[in-house]
């Protein structure tokens, strides 16, 4: 189940550079068969036989909503025009840092799959919006979009084809909001970061009120192996809902954090233990971000540490796969503490364009802060349980939904840290 | 027909359009779902969340799309396990909405209980304190007890200036973005927005100056908190502490229905005293908006004799007296009596050599009573304005039944020589939703204005050609084609026009709004003529949305070209060669001394002077009679889409002044006291009118008792005022959206309309039409100088005139006098921008070869511009300047 299937000349579909050095060199990457499968849809197949494939592939969206691509794309609508492609590569989600390495180390990868999609989409203008600090990573992006053009790649009538397409980089300004796709597009459209209103959603309505569609930068990383290789290939890993491989983050109390490179349905376990060496210091685990900080935490349990990573068993676990960032907790951490952080985080980042996460986030930030440097009473935290129910399924976005997900689960599956807090408070 | 949805709310069964959506439907059915982002004029945002309710939606079977049905045969519902926010979500059949469950409740208890941790609960000190959103659903909804720590809370600037009109206090403000909204939504003028994020997000203006939007004051009118107050009403006063009465804006023609608040107050000797004006519903004029002029513009009506500025109202009659043969004598205080008696008698003996001139801020009632006046004596009755061709507007003007409000795809609207967002706001506002909802806007224009970006078409003409271009799109559609001047054939021969008047031609209906931009009292004429000629020729006469419609310079000049007003080309002769005037809410002599000619309107002249004010014109009369402003009456103005409209007494007439008395009390607040006779105070100008009048003839069918019987006279007179009664006209309808009542939270603090509606006036069909009266005529042009600039009078809404000055607060705004200079002219006369220029009139006929330049000359500041010809200045109207047709003038920079 871990690995992929044999046969395979290396192991690696999405951090191919781990396998060949100088990937971000274009004759490298075109020696290993890099362009052909962006010639091959535009030569020789339709746009909407593009898209069968990556609705067959059954892959889903990387950047954490796990929304099937393929079906993504086709909801394009057809009688609105020009359409647009747009690569979320605005990665903000803490513990979350895989697409920086795809873009650093396979850009061409990347920039191949969104051409490919956008070609099925019919679209002749893509995006790439990057966070603020990616500056480096969107100079690099420029002189690679720069060299696809020199090589014909890139530009108007692509192999002979009346296709054409241009891509260009859109730095934001650091933004966490900006990482939400209609917020995400707002920012491009040079408004303000907040998030719109949905429905309509951006395949009818997107960049510059035009059928978009938003993908994450390994979504579309995932496309060139899936179009070059079939569907059916792309199938055989992963389990049957949640095909293909992932990136996992792996961050936190751990001996070897980095991104791993596995099939969705790893266990928690195969991931912390064999790949990332366990937990270091003689220490043992006690809890599991596997979104980032919008995770729920999960009590890592052996039931826990069992549990294959896909979209369907983590969410049976109370917690959520996300951008599958896992931040490993050892039971050196104080639940409080970590929650102050996450609550923080959210405060900073909220957008402030709805009540509950505007209010309820800066809320939960003085309670947290009060709790963790034990200056609370239990009070406070049955307090900090209600402000943070009463967010919950009353925000325009999911950031403030996301928010309360470590406070509750905290309370709830942690209590005993929090009477330890509270009793501190006690002895001052 | 609109597809009907049926749906329940709370257990009502409601059919609304499709596309409805929760909120309104429930609104329309009385039953309340708070808000505070949500407006009925504007598009959903979803953002404060307040409008929580729980939807059940009708389960459908996908194999055979019929609704599941239960056991007992009604269909199966499913509720969405979150709370909705009804505002953003449209209704559908079948839909159960429930809002007055617990959990709805709770969900709005929530949501009020986030808003007050940042909120400061200074209500005790807030203006919006007693007609607030906020407090009202906390009230209403909110637990009553505050689980937040109070030190915890974060402190933010309370006294923002987003510049001198509007205030912002940022601690009460929550974000609910309704006036960022109206700004871009409503109004195109994003001048304010939000900046920063979370709980820092604060509202910032990008202008300068700040806030620069005539329709600003709107704001905070739909801010459901305390955040944003106008200058002029902050601090000012509590609203259960006001009385309110309606009224109707007497700034331009829109007639923007109004209420004003009043109090009494012990700091002016316990007179009532105007607070604010405020917006009052009614959909077919101005919606629930007002500009910021109606807004902040009433002072000069609310002043008093008490006054201590310039603005001193006049409290009693004045008669000259002690005049000699060497000296010009004084005017002194006098009684009614005596002053009516020496102007009566002095009027019969006049006779037809009396010349009535009124100007157009008077009430039909007025207006109507100063033609019967020189109807009884055989004299002449002028409107004074430089805009004419009100007599056709009476003939093809609009007539009842129209509304810009319900225009759209399939008609069309031409605006020619008019820059509505300065002459008036508001029906650029209706004009531009218009095109937004489809109808064909063409703009026909010497220079661009602010209307030019919702047009569809867009055309210039050469300045002074206004007339031709019009008749150009008239040839575009007809055989028979008039001859052009040579500097409009590159625009007749332009596709866009072609393409334009087409489109004029093919609209379902079609209105033309003319204005005074850059022209006079001829070319006005003359345009109106040929717009007028446009609209017969493409059948857009006699039917409801179409027709000509005049952008007057006055809010009742229609009213006084309903009752028959004439306008005088040559003023200053007619004024010169009357035996005696009557000079009624107008001061040529103010604006422009050359009306005086050699020796103060001919020299023999008696001269009689009624107003507000002692103008310089009432300086130099024989009797000055003191006139009662609008609010201290009651009256119609007619609006230029011809709508009757009432407008009430809003504070008692100003007395003279009040001997005060020291008050017994230790806070030393003056006692009131009886004022003087009554009958030594202003009266209303009808009334005035009439008793004049009626000395010269006791049989004379003329009434002074009330405005509701003058104008019950009027009706049964003047044809287009026979369908009306004085009572009708306050006759009001249910207005959708619902504003005022107690449903503040919903449409903002504009008042719901229960003083009148108004009607709109038949068309004259007694008089034949004069449309083919251009036919074959050459038409008239003017020719550039050779050397030389022409001044091209413009509006602008903020000017210096008497009507506005009083107002303070909008001294910024308004700015000195200035003029706007062509860059390649002001480098020849070495003049750069911002400099003190020397401008003088050289000859007030444009077109004398032999030009005299022994003109006035005004100190004016030049500003220049790129966009303008050469030769061309531009020249603001009621600045103090006297141009008020196009002019050659020198200019000179000052040394």
């Amino acid at each position: 189940m871990s690995k992929y299937p044999a046969g395979e000349n290396n192991s690696y579909i999405l951090l191919r550079q781990r396998a060949i050095p100088d990937l971000d060199n274009l004759d490298i990457y075109r020696q290993h068969g890099g362009f052909t499968v962006l010639e091959k849809a535009i030569t020789s197949m339709k746009p909407d036989e593009v898209i069968e494939v990556v609705k067959g592939s059954g892959l889903r969206g990387r950047g954490g909503a796990g929304f099937p691509t393929g079906l993504k794309w086709s909801f394009i609508d057809k009688d609105n025009w020009p359409h647009y492609v747009v690569a979320n590569a605005d990665e903000s989600e803490p513990g979350t840092f895989k697409d920086r390495e795809i873009m650093e180390g396979n850009p061409y990868q990347f920039l191949e799959g969104i051409a490919i999609c956008a070609y099925a989409i019919q679209s002749s203008a893509a995006y790439i919006y990057l966070r603020g600090e990616f500056w480096q990573i969107s100079a690099n992006l420029d002189r690679h979009i720069e060299a696809l053009g020199v090589a014909g790649l890139l530009g108007d009538n692509l192999f002979g084809s009346d296709y054409s397409l241009h891509i260009y980089t859109h730095l934001g300004a650091g933004a966490y909001i900006c990482g939400e796709e209609t917020a995400l597009l707002e920012s491009m459209g040079g408004k303000l970061g907040q998030p719109r209103l949905r429905p309509p959603f951006p395949p009818s309505f997107g960049l510059f009120g035009k059928p978009t569609v938003v993908n994450n930068v390994e979504t579309l990383t995932n496309v060139p192996p899936i179009v070059e290789r079939g569907a059916e290939w792309y199938r055989t890993m992963g389990t049957e809902k949640s095909s293909g491989p992932k990136i996992f983050s792996l961050s936190g109390r751990v001996s070897r954090p980095g991104n791993y490179e596995l099939p969705l349905g790893t266990t928690f376990r195969e991931l912390i233990y064999e790949h990332g060496g366990g937990i270091p210091n003689g220490r043992s685990i006690k809890a599991i971000m596997a979104a980032g900080a919008s995770s729920a935490l999960i009590v890592a349990n052996d039931e826990a540490l069992d549990t294959p990573m896909d979209y369907e068993s983590v969410p049976a676990l109370g917690a959520q796969l996300g951008s599958a960032s896992v931040i490993v907790i050892d039971d050196s951490i104080s639940i409080p503490w970590l929650i102050n952080k996450t609550t923080h985080f959210f405060k900073h980042e909220s957008c402030g364009k709805c009540t509950p996460c505007r209010e309820g986030t800066y809320w939960m930030m003085h309670l947290t802060d009060r709790i963790a440097n034990a200056n609370a009473t239990q009070e406070d935290v049955a307090l900090l349980h209600a402000v943070a129910s009463q967010i919950r399924g009353k925000c325009l976005c999911a950031l403030g939904e996301f928010s309360i997900e470590p406070v509750l689960s905290g309370i709830e599956r942690f209590k005993a840290d929090f009477d330890t807090a509270v009793s501190e408070t006690n002895n001052n | 027909m609109t597809k009907l949805v049926t749906l329940t709310i709370d257990g009502m069964q409601v059919s609304v359009p499709e596309g409805t959506l929760v909120v309104d439907a429930a609104k329309k059915i009385g039953i309340e779902i708070p808000v505070f982002c949500y407006h009925p004029k504007m598009e959903p945002v979803g953002m404060c969340r307040m409008c929580l309710v729980e939807i059940g939606r009708p389960v459908i079977d996908r194999s055979t799309g019929q609704p599941v049905l239960e056991d007992d045969g009604s269909p199966k519902i499913q509720f969405s396990p979150n709370l909705e926010t009804a505002c953003t979500t449209p209704v559908g059949a079948g839909m159960v909405v429930l809002g007055a469950t617990e959990k709805a409740r709770s969900g709005r208890e929530d949501i009020i209980e986030f808003l007050l941790t940042s909120h400061p609960l200074d209500c005790p000190i807030c203006d919006k304190g007693g007609e607030c959103p906020l407090q009202n659903l906390t009230i209403k909804y909110g637990s009553g007890q505050s689980r937040y720590l109070y030190d915890e809370k974060k402190h933010f600037v309370k006294h923002v200036s987003l510049g001198e009109l509007i205030f912002l206090d940022r601690e009460r403000c929550i974000q609910c973005g309704r006036c960022v909204r109206f700004q871009s939504e409503i109004v195109d003028d994003p001048v304010i927005g939000f900046f920063h994020r979370g709980r820092a997000l604060e509202i910032v203006t990008y202008s300068n100056p700040g806030f620069d939007s005539y329709f600003s004051g709107n704001t905070t009118d739909i801010c459901p908190v305390g955040a944003l107050t106008t200058a002029d009403f902050r601090f000012g006063a509590r609203p259960w502490e006001l009385n309110k009465a309606a009224s109707i804006c007497n700034h331009c023609p829109v007639g923007c229905n109004l209420t004003m608040n009043v109090r009494r107050e012990a700091a002016s000797g316990g007179d009532w005293v105007v607070k604010r004006v405020m917006p009052r519903q009614n959909e077919s004029v101005n919606e629930i908006w007002v500009c910021d002029k109606g807004r902040f513009g009433y002072h000069f009506a609310a002043s008093s004799s008490n006054d201590q500025t310039s603005f001193k109202r006049l409290s009693q009659p004045l008669v000259r007296k002690n005049a000699g043969s060497d000296h010009p004598g004084e005017l002194v205080p006098a009684s009614w009596d005596e002053a009516l008696s020496v102007v009566s008698e002095r009027f019969a003996e006049a006779g037809d050599g009396l010349l009535a001139l009124a100007g157009g801020r008077l009430a039909n009632e007025d207006l109507f009573n100063l033609k019967q006046l020189t109807t009884t004596l055989g004299g002449e009755a002028v409107l004074y304005t430089h805009m004419a061709g009100g007599e056709l507007t009476t003939q093809l003007g609009i007539q009842p039944g129209s509304d810009i409000g319900t225009m759209g795809q399939g008609d069309a609207i031409l605006v020619v020589a008019c820059d509505l967002m300065e002459e008036a706001p508001i029906w650029w506002l209706r004009v531009k939703q218009a095109a937004e909802r489809g109808s064909q806007l063409i703009i026909l224009n010497s220079r661009s204005t602010k209307l030019d970006q919702a047009a569809a078409f867009v055309l210039r003409y050469p300045f002074g050609a206004e007339t031709s271009a019009v008749l150009a799109m008239l040839n575009a559609l007809s055989e028979k084609r008039l001859r052009l001047p040579e500097a409009v054939q590159v625009l007749e021969r332009d596709p866009t026009l072609q393409a334009a008047a087409e489109v004029f031609s093919g609209a379902n209906n079609a209105l033309i709004m003319y204005g005074s931009d850059c022209i006079g009292l001829t070319e006005s004429q003359a345009l109106a003529q040929a717009c007028a000629n446009l609209l017969d020729a493409t059948g857009h006469v006699g039917r409801p949305n179409n027709g000509l419609l005049g952008v007057w310079p006055r809010a009742n000049d229609q009213g006084a070209w309903e009752l028959g007003f004439q306008t005088q080309t040559k003023l200053e002769d007619a004024l010169g060669a009357a035996a005696a005037l009557y000079i009624v809410a107008a001061d040529p002599a103010g604006d422009d001394p050359t009306y005086l000619g050699q020796s103060g309107f001919g020299g023999k002249a008696f001269v009689v002077v009624q107003d507000l004010y002692l103008t310089q014109t009432a300086r130099l009369a024989d009797v000055v009679l003191p006139a009662q402003s609008w609010i201290e009456r009651d009256g119609s103005f007619t609006s230029g889409e011809r709508r009757a409209q009432r407008f009430y007494p809003v504070i008692p007439p100003r007395t003279a002044p009040v001997s005060r008395a020291e008050s017994p009390s230790t806070n030393k607040a003056p006692l009131l006291i009886a004022g003087d006779e009554v009958m030594e105070s202003p009266l209303p100008d009808f009334a005035i009118t009439a008793m004049i009048t009626l000395r010269i003839d006791s049989e004379a069918r003329i009434t002074a008792s009330s405005a509701a019987r003058v104008f019950n006279q009027m009706a049964e007179t003047v044809p287009a005022f026979s369908d009306q009664t004085y009572l009708e006209l306050a006759q009001v309808h249910e207005q959708w959206p619902i504003v005022g009542r107690d449903d503040l939270y919903y449409g903002g603090t504009s008042y719901e309309n229960t003083g009148g509606l108004g009607m709109q006036l038949a068309l004259n069909t007694s008089d034949t039409p004069s449309t083919t009266r251009l036919a074959g005529t050459t038409v008239e042009f003017i020719r550039m100088p050779k050397l030389g600039q022409i001044a091209f009078p413009i509006a602008r809404l903020y000017d210096r005139g008497k009507t506005l000055m009083p107002s303070q607060l909008l001294h910024e705004r308004i700015g000195e006098p200035y003029i706007v200079l062509n860059v390649n002219d002001a480098e020849m006369l070495r003049i750069q921008d911002g400099d003190v220029v020397h401008m003088t009139v050289a000859n007030r006929e444009p077109d004398s070869p032999d030009r005299v330049t022994t003109g006035q000359t005004v100190v004016v500041q030049a500003r220049l511009d790129q966009e303008l010809p050469e030769r061309v200045v531009l020249v603001p109207r009621s600045f103090g300047i006297p141009i008020d047709k196009p002019t050659p003038v020198e200019i000179r920079r000052t040394e």
